[in-house]
């Protein structure tokens, strides 16, 4: 218990799936510009951290890692270097589920996520959180720590960059240095600010 | 005619891979490809071995992706994309573990991570399914090279002052750390890449507007 703590805490602070490995970077700069659409982003992403991770590590566990499909009489067998590709497949799959449930049982969430949720398919912090968790051999209870982890992690960044953003409205950039790279200093900035937590143990 | 048409033909790839390097550079201008871009600038060499992969993919998935594009179906082009950019990420990623294992370790789930890259996706989007095979090749080549051409510019300033090495040789003359220089260690960390690439966009935009 105490383990699955501290790596719910490292995912979303230390280990900054955005912030530590550069992942998402695409939509982050893209939607961060409005508060309200990257809380909404935010939210779906953690949504479908959340769902992808453990199905994804299900899909290893039992079809692609070496020696997975003893169970259907098959021990010799490793299809793990398939592994990108059903991934992704099972991303855009799911989100597409995801897209239906949510359409189907709360229209509101519907309405507010409905713009971004085809846009999480592309997004690098999804595949790379499953392919994170192959290589780093969690185990499943980990593996859904750490896929609502990350996403509460680049929620948490999309969120703050968006409120950055809105206060750099009024202040007096270098003319080359607006847009992109004043963004990118930003990030650096707020990386920096995250990596003080990895001073805490749990 | 005729003749202006040949003469004109080899300048056309040459100018698109110019253009490609340095006023649209996928990095910097078309602010695509951010995602697996730094995590792999700490060292020059895994950078050039990132930006090579890229290359490939990009080149011949725009081949592959120009060559089939009067066969794909409108409705379902994207998945035929991510189809065939994540079978030429595989042959990449078998090709360097075969043969750079070192360097594909370091590089982990990056490699894989080719498939959700921005640029891959735009220019099979944008380009190639409009294009004959070898422009979208040409274009493909060019797309990843600019994109090799920054990674490599960051991984070179982030391991000269993190590491005071250049492609792990040591450069920094002994004399100067019995001076008191010290390596610089946060550009080895995270925030150094973000500040480092920032910073040159900032020239390139410089330089830009002041031509």
């Amino acid at each position: 218990m105490e383990n699955l703590i501290s790596l719910f805490v490292s995912s979303v602070f230390v280990g900054n799936i955005l912030l530590a490995y550069f992942l998402g970077m695409c939509s982050f700069l893209a939607v961060s510009k409005n508060l309200r659409t990257s809380v909404g982003l935010g939210i779906a992403v953690v949504f479908v951290l959340a769902i992808t991770t453990p199905v994804n590590w299900l899909v290893y566990r039992f079809l692609l890692a070496p020696g997975a499909l003893a169970w259907a009489g098959l021990p010799g067998i490793d299809l793990s270097y398939l592994k990108l590709i059903l991934f992704i497949a099972v991303i855009a799959g799911m989100v597409q589920v995801v897209e239906m449930v949510i359409d189907r049982y709360s229209q509101a969430l519907y309405n507010a996520l409905g713009v971004f949720l085809p846009l999480i398919t592309v997004n690098c912090a999804v595949l790379g959180a499953s392919l994170f968790m192959v290589e780093r051999d969690y185990t499943f209870a980990e593996t859904v720590v750490y896929g609502v982890g990350s996403g509460v992690g680049w929620a948490l960044a999309i969120v703050s960059m968006a409120t950055i953003k809105m206060k750099l409205r009024y202040a007096d950039v270098p003319q080359g240095l607006q847009g992109f790279g004043i963004n990118m200093i930003i990030t650096g900035l707020m990386a920096m600010a995250f990596m003080l937590f990895s001073g805490i143990t749990l | 005619m005729q003749d202006l048409a040949v003469k004109l033909t080899p300048v056309r790839p040459l100018r698109a891979i110019t253009e490609a390097l340095w006023r649209t550079n996928p990095i910097s201008k078309q602010v695509l490809g951010i995602c697996s871009a730094l995590a792999v600038t700490v060292q020059m060499n895994t950078a050039i071995v990132m930006g090579l992969a890229l290359t490939f993919v990009v080149a011949f998935s725009n081949l592959a992706v120009a060559c089939l594009r009067h066969a794909i179906p409108r409705n379902i082009r994207i998945i035929t994309e991510v189809a065939v950019i994540a079978t030429l990420v595989i042959i990449a990623d078998e090709f360097l573990k075969a043969f750079l294992f070192d360097i594909s370790k370091q590089l982990s789930v990056f490699v894989g991570l080719i498939i959700t890259n921005c640029i891959v996706m735009g220019r099979a989007e944008t380009f190639a399914i409009n294009n004959s095979p070898p422009a979208a090749f040409v274009d493909g080549l060019a797309n990843g090279l600019g994109y090799a051409s920054v990674l490599v510019g960051v991984a070179f300033f982030r391991e000269l002052l993190g590491a005071g090495k250049i492609l792990g040789h040591a450069v920094i003359p002994q004399a100067l750390y019995d001076l008191g220089y010290r390596d610089m260690g946060l550009m080895l960390l995270a925030p150094g890449a973000f500040i480092v690439i920032g910073l040159f966009v900032w020239l390139q935009q410089t330089l830009l507007k002041s031509r």
